[in-house]
Formats: C-alpha cells, structure tokens, sequence
C-alpha cells in the first residue's frame, strides 16, 4: 500500500482526570487505524470494599 | 495492602507471593460502582484480539507506606508498567478499566474512567502515573 494515501488525524484529551493522545489513519474515508494512549491522573472512581482491608 | 489483596511478597495472610492482578476493559454503557465486587463479562469489551477477562497486570513492585506520625500515613501502589492491550480491534467506545485480583476469586480492587475511546487495528495503552504518595494509582491514606 502506498503510505502516501493514508490521511493521518491526531487528537489530545488532557484534563484534572487523564492525558489521553489518540492517532488515526484513513484511507479513501475509511478509519483502518486508531489507537489511543492514556495517562491516568486521577484516584480510582471507585475501589472495592475489599481494597480498603489492604 | 498485602491482607485480602497482595500486592506485594510478604503478606500478612499465608501467600507468600504477590496475587495476579488483571485489567478489564468497559463499555461505555457498563454500569461499574460500589456494587461490583467481582469481575464479571457483563458489560465488557470484545472485538478482534481483546480476550475476556482483558490482561495481567506486570506488579514488580510492592506497595510502600510512608508514616507522616504515630497514627497517619499512606500506603501506596502503581503498576509497575503501562497496562497495554496489543493490536484489538474495538469499535463499541469503552471508557472504563476494571482491575481486579484473579488470585482472590477476582475481586474488585478498583475503577478508572477516561474519555470514551475506539479502537481500529490498534493499541490501547494506559500509562500509570508515577508511584508517589500523591499520585500513586491506588493510595490508602490515615490521619
């Protein structure tokens, strides 16, 4: 496949909760890649009962 | 954090290694809260490369605890690396990662909300913040 064709779009969430970056590839309109990397900021939404015995 | 959940190599119960710890992934209509106790199928991910149950956490370190006195301090643990979910392919948007103690019958140990995401023909990766008292993944303070 010739790279040259695939339309690269880039995304940043970055927030109190998260740094979250996101990479997407297209291709004659079609999505044929996204990934996403997140970086966690926050205390858990919630932790189990259990988790509060450690 | 080494009683029901042992994250580290000398608990205070028989174990005398550290549990598996694993990440599940959540769709975006999933209900997680105080009533999840345990793993469960419902409501999680599944597409191309994800399998059920989602991936084991690497733990090469043992939670810490620091004493501020005689009666306060925190206790703290972060992944020792980034939780990644290798070429997937997920198309319903998942926004929330379950992790949970595969030793001890998969009881919850918490969950994490982000923005909602896809993923096409590619990877998913968290990256843990850093292992401090203040920005430790999991931290348990006294006062």
């Amino acid at each position: 496949m010739d790279d040259s064709l695939l339309v690269k779009q880039e995304g940043t969430v970055d927030n109190e909760n998260e740094l979250t970056v996101w990479t997407e590839y297209w291709l004659d309109g079609e999505l044929v890649h996204r990934s996403a990397h997140v970086t966690l900021k926050q205390m858990p939404v919630f932790a189990g009962g259990d988790t509060a015995s450690f | 954090m080494t009683a029901t959940h042992n994250f580290g190599a000398s608990p205070i119960r028989a174990a005398s290694t550290a549990d598996t710890f694993k990440a599940a992934l959540y769709l975006a209509s999933a209900t997680l809260n105080a009533a999840t106790t345990v793993y469960s199928a419902t409501g999680e991910v599944s597409g191309t490369g994800y399998t059920a149950g989602g991936v084991t956490i690497t733990n090469a370190t043992a939670p810490t605890s620091t004493n501020a006195s005689a009666t306060a301090g925190v206790g703290y643990w972060t992944p020792s690396a980034s939780i990644v979910y290798t070429t997937v392919t997920l198309t319903t948007s998942f926004d929330t990662v379950f992790i949970y103690n595969s030793t001890q019958s998969n009881k919850a140990v918490s969950v994490h909300t982000f923005t909602a995401q896809t993923i096409t023909a590619g990877t998913f990766t968290l990256t843990m913040p850093s292992n401090t008292t203040t920005t430790a993944l999991l931290r348990l303070a006294t006062t």
